[in-house]
């Protein structure tokens, strides 16, 4: 999957900016959108295109259980997420509702992923390529269950 | 193995399980709240279009409700929402539903434990991420999304990493005015607000045995701030006198292994805690309260899952008795049966004569959604487990997470004060 980097320079990205607590009460998926990033970047719904990858920090997706962050970032069309760790629980509510890949990177990959870059992504070869620097970084491997659920297309059409 | 293993081996139908091990765990009890059902509800929606038969579920006796986050409702949706949760149960006849308005209901994570609804050596897990509170039982309790409670919910199991166990070791008894909130926002200062992230923390030592169960269950609540799966405390004689005095029938207690192995343990002395706070705006950014004695304050809260329980409300009574509130203080019990015993015990009183305003059971400000949320530079010092940018309402407002004796203290002076220091 290829797509443009929207990089926040930043740590424990949290729930409480991705999705803030006063939104949980919606359930419409495209009224969620229209509030992604609103404690970081209000701009963000309208500066993210469909393919989009977020790059951020570590401990992305930190505090809370709600699965509003990963549906308000990919109904915007974020398709992946490369973060240098995830919190756990936005990080299998992203693989198992099949909403967006969650990508862990080294600290040198992060340093060397600017705004705007244009990246193509290869899980199958655990490979990031940077087309606007012409770099290709290492992604960390999935372990053997995501990949699994992730190939299936989510936990529900996972066949244990 | 470790309390944490031993469970999940159980659960698994496995004889040993490893740290890394992915096991499918059989799960004992479920829960969903006004946010997590109504999520679940749109889960089922893209599965029967699907073709997934959501027609039944696979235990309704394990299944529990909770009203709490946007009650009582502020606005439509919020009300459409409970009206969801009714049917909901109504279709899928589960029992135990607790409706505001309807006897005793609350704060999710405050009546599982207040209604004895998981036992020690259960694998418990909830539509919510504090669902770790509930492993002070002696429980595997862990938080889920809505995908995966709908998983469980039609299945009955799910998919675990078996965690990797850090333990923390609290030697002796809290001093006067140290509570067990300074302890864990202590822990959370020391190992980072991912410090225990995909990991097990586990608490024991002769000041988790002195400890209450109350205070025990604000350990294992914060442990969902350092990341971690699940926060567990192994039972004993106070977890099952506990459970009992709370209608529960057969509770028997569950052990992890005396040889078990922990990948970590941290020690620490109680004698040498103190009032703790975490500054804005995150929770591992703490300081002890004397150091911020100058921070001026708009706003006391004294609620939520993490420092409203009848022990917490009691702590804070003692301290707000005979004297008046200086900011705005909200004091709302995590749940009506802890009300009552406020209102019996005269805690209620002591409250509203300090000039404070009593609410009902919610989680409304402690996220941000409602009743008594924050302006913009507004300051708060908070009971409460979270204090990221916009939690407690405006972005630009700022939360001071500390125990219940720290804001009564500082209710009554207007600045952040440490109990310890109140003339």
């Amino acid at each position: 999957m290829i797509g443009n980097v929207i990089k926040y320079e930043r740590d424990n990205i949290d729930t409480d900016v991705i999705i803030p607590g006063t939104y949980l009460k919606i359930h419409d998926y495209n009224e969620l959108a229209t509030h992604a990033m609103e404690g970081l970047d209000p701009d963000f719904p309208s500066k993210v295109k469909d393919g989009d990858f977020i790059v951020a920090g570590k401990n992305f997706g930190c505090g809370s259980s709600r699965e509003h962050a990963p549906i308000a970032l990919s109904t915007c069309g974020i398709k992946a997420v490369i973060a240098t760790s995830f919190a756990r629980i936005f990080y299998r509510n992203s693989v198992d509702g099949a909403f967006l890949l969650p990508i862990e990177i080294d600290d040198e990959t992060y340093q060397k992923i600017s705004n705007s870059d244009k990246l193509e992504i290869n899980i199958e070869k655990n490979e990031i390529k940077n087309i606007t620097k012409n770099e290709i970084y290492t992604m960390k491997p999935f372990s053997e269950i995501i990949a699994k659920i992730i190939a299936a297309g989510g936990l529900f059409k996972y066949k244990k | 193995m470790n309390i944490t293993e031993k469970i999940l081996a159980r659960a698994s139908g496995k004889n040993t399980v490893s740290p890394d091990d992915i096991v499918f765990a059989k799960v004992d009890k479920v829960m969903v709240h006004d946010v997590s059902g109504p999520g679940v509800l749109k889960v089922f929606d893209k599965l029967q279009k699907q073709g997934i038969d959501t027609s039944k579920l696979h235990d309704p006796t394990k299944v529990w409700i909770a009203e709490d986050h946007f009650v009582p409702s502020a606005e439509k949706i919020s009300a459409e929402n409970i009206v969801k949760l009714s049917n909901f149960s109504k279709k899928y006849d589960i029992k135990k539903h607790f409706k505001y308005g309807m006897g005793q209901y609350g704060i999710c994570h405050t009546l599982s434990h207040e209604e004895a609804l998981v036992n020690p050596g259960d694998v418990y897990v909830g539509g919510d991420s504090h669902t770790n509170t509930t492993g002070a039982l002696g429980a595997f309790a862990c938080g889920l999304g809505h995908t995966d409670v709908a998983y469980v919910l039609l299945n009955g199991e799910i998919w675990f990493k078996v965690p990797e166990t850090y333990y923390f070791k609290l030697n002796g008894k809290l001093p006067p005015h140290v509570m067990a909130k300074d302890f864990i926002l202590k822990i959370i200062g020391d190992i980072g607000n991912d410090g225990g992230a995909y990991n097990t923390m586990q608490f024991g030592g002769t000041g988790i045995d002195e400890m209450s169960v109350e205070s025990r269950l604000t350990l294992t609540n914060m442990t969902t701030e350092a990341g971690a799966k699940n926060g567990i405390i192994e039972s004993d004689k106070k977890t099952v006198e506990y459970l009992n005095q709370r209608g529960a029938t057969n509770v028997s207690e569950f052990h992890g292994d005396e040889d078990a192995n922990y990948s970590k343990i941290l020690e620490y002395e109680a004698s040498e805690l103190e009032p703790t706070v975490a500054k804005p705006f995150s929770p591992d950014n703490i300081t002890v309260a004397r150091e911020l004695s100058s921070t001026e304050l708009d706003k006391s809260y004294i609620g939520s899952c993490t420092g409203a329980k009848y022990e917490d409300l009691l702590a804070a009574a003692k301290i707000l008795k005979g004297r008046q509130v200086k900011i705005r203080t909200e004091v709302l019990p995590a749940a009506i049966s802890i009300y009552k015993r406020a209102v019996k015990d005269g805690l209620i009183e002591i409250f509203l004569d300090a000039g404070a305003t009593v609410g009902p059971p919610t989680c409304g400000a402690c996220c941000g959604a409602h009743m008594g949320v924050l302006a913009k530079d507004e300051i708060c010092v908070s009971t409460t487990n979270r204090n990221f940018p916009g939690r407690m309402g405006h972005v630009e407002s700022q939360t001071y997470l500390a125990s219940p004796q720290v804001a009564a203290a500082s209710a009554v002076t207007g600045k952040l004060t440490d109990p310890r220091d109140l003339n």
